[in-house]
């Protein structure tokens, strides 16, 4: 199974197939292009990925992931890394409010299921390497499983203690691994990890970027060879390795990666980083989008991910880490699956009339007589609808639409870190900022004011999709804007 | 002949206690300790001090 399978493909609609059989290229003809969705993969895969919201761009409209902070102690130091760090009001990866064991691990996580019927993933992300810490990851799967045996399974590495615990991966059912790699060149590996602690010394230098860069390498290809799906993180840094992920993509596709996911740097001075504190910038959301493009062919990429906490909980654009703190978790649990299993029951149904939804959506695309791609920006809540006020949007899931389709290209943040004593004036401005290269903004509601000043930034908004489901939706407006176009030019 | 952590600049990752031949750091109320009738400096297992090798903070596991 040496083929990357693009998210697009995870989606069942009738123009997302026609373009995924022309990016067919170097896949086996048993294992895609069949007619809809799920049979656009084995059914192994689709089986892994459906309920995966970070594998399946579809499933995180629907579906739940929590992290569990158990495993802090790590093995290599990053230049974007900062292991002081800690702020309950920061959203990003490695920031943690509150280290568990294995065993205050279960209660919360039991506490979260009888609570967010949406959970399907329980991840260990960090703080800390989750492969170099194996001894308290272990332990924690292995009890978190006793109790809710249909809770998936996933963890992220840095990789280079990878190959060590990959049987036991293999054995305890985790199918789903993260391996952070920016880099398959060591040269750029110097710019990016001052050092590395492998077999009882520090190593520094070329030395370290060489030994982590084969150790990844390995890991990815043993993980391969087991069948365990494989999703890779690259942090864009401008400068170092921006234009290399390029050459990394290639590798990694060529050794079986499921999904190759680049996230752009986080970098302020006030994180403490050696990034911030040099003043290494990350890039800008349109940066980010070009580079992606580049790489896509339109396939192959995973851009709904939000850098979640270490400790998060909740939808991936939600996070309700802060209703289980361990001092509102309770001393004795008992996992009930009732909201769980009724939720997916739902959730069945709804994927069924999404689909339907997406795919008149597609036939009415196809008619529209334009050859323009534009972006579309959405407020939502969840669930695949716009249902969002423009006003209470922490986010927008932004995507293209052209008579191909409706493609989802990736979120837009907009509130800023530590927002506090901001007017709301420069909040708007900053939703402007956030906004670059959008054309129109469905919402739930939105107010005059509001509306005017995008107006006045050449974006449009308009609450008249409210409720609809989101591709649906886009597909509306844009049938109306050409028509509307076509009416002024004749 | 033995090494100590400055409790101030310390993360709790416990990657130290990890990595240590002679188990002689534990947690002890919410920070990690050295024993230091315990501590060898690794004398013995390793060429460096394990602990200073690993701890992610510069300066932190030092010669008491």
């Amino acid at each position: 199974m040496a083929q990357l399978v693009g998210l697009e493909t995870l989606m069942p609609t009738g123009a997302q197939d026609m373009r995924a059989a022309l990016d067919e290229q170097g896949c086996s003809s048993s294992s895609c292009g069949s007619s809809s969705g799920p049979d656009d993969m084995p059914a192994e895969i689709w089986e892994k990925v459906k309920d995966h919201p970070c594998y399946s761009e579809e499933a995180h409209h629907y579906f739940a992931r929590m992290h569990v902070a158990v495993a802090p102690a790590c093995n290599i130091q990053c230049n974007y890394c900062n292991r002081k760090y800690d702020c309950a009001n920061e959203s990003r990866p490695g920031v943690v409010s509150e280290k568990l064991t294995p065993a205050q691990a279960r209660r919360k996580v039991i506490s979260v299921a009888n609570e967010v019927p949406q959970l399907s993933v329980l991840g260990i992300a960090g703080p800390g390497d989750a492969c170099y810490d194996w001894r308290k990851t272990r332990e924690t799967f292995e009890l978190i499983s006793a109790d809710i045996p249909d809770i998936k399974l996933c963890l992220s590495t840095n990789g280079l203690m990878l190959p060590d615990h990959v049987d036991e991966i293999e054995r305890m059912n985790i199918d789903h691994v993260t391996i952070t790699i920016n880099m398959v060149d060591p040269e750029i590996g110097t710019k990016i990890y001052p050092w590395i602690f492998y077999q009882n010394r520090r190593w520094t230098g070329l030395d370290a970027s060489k030994i982590l860069h084969e150790r990844q390498m390995l890991g990815l290809e043993m993980l391969t060879a087991r069948g365990i799906l494989t999703k890779i993180n690259s942090v864009m840094i401008p400068g170092v390795n921006d234009e290399h992920l390029m050459e990394v993509n290639r590798v990694v596709k060529s050794k079986g990666a499921f999904l190759h996911n680049i996230m752009p740097l986080i970098s302020d001075p006030a994180h403490g980083t050696h990034y911030g504190l040099t003043g290494q910038r990350g890039p800008r959301a349109m940066e980010l989008k070009a580079l992606q493009d580049k790489l896509s062919d339109g396939t192959k990429l995973m851009r709904h991910c939000r850098q979640c906490r270490a400790d998060a909980v909740g939808l991936l654009g939600e996070d309700r880490g802060q209703e289980f703190t361990m001092d509102l978790v309770a001393d004795e649990v008992e996992y009930d699956p009732t909201k769980r299993e009724t939720y997916r029951e739902v959730v069945a149904e709804e994927r069924g009339q999404h689909i339907a939804a997406r795919q008149k959506g597609d036939v009415a695309l196809a008619s529209v007589e334009a050859d323009q791609a534009m972006l579309v920006a959405v407020a939502t809540k969840g669930g695949g609808r716009i249902n969002q006020h423009f006003g209470h949007a922490k986010e927008f899931q932004v995507y293209e639409v052209s008579p191909a389709g409706v493609t989802f290209v990736g979120h837009r943040k907009t509130d800023q870190y530590c927002e506090g004593g901001w007017g709301e004036d420069a909040t708007l401005d900053g939703v402007i900022e956030a906004l670059e290269g959008v054309r129109v903004v469905l919402c739930a509601k939105i107010g005059d004011c509001p509306r005017e000043s995008l107006s006045a930034a050449g974006i449009e908004a308009t609450d008249a999709f409210a409720h609809d489901w989101i591709e649906a939706g886009i597909s509306s407006w844009y049938a109306q804007e050409h028509a509307s176009q076509a009416r002024q030019i004749a | 002949m033995a090494y100590k952590i400055i409790t101030s600049q310390c993360t709790v990752c416990g990657a130290c206690e990890f990595e240590c031949p002679n188990a002689a750091i534990t947690l002890k109320n919410d920070l990690y300790v050295i024993n230091p009738k315990k501590c060898t400096e690794c004398e013995g297992h390793f060429d460096v001090a394990q602990c200073a090798a690993v701890c992610p903070v510069p300066n932190t596991c030092v010669p008491a």
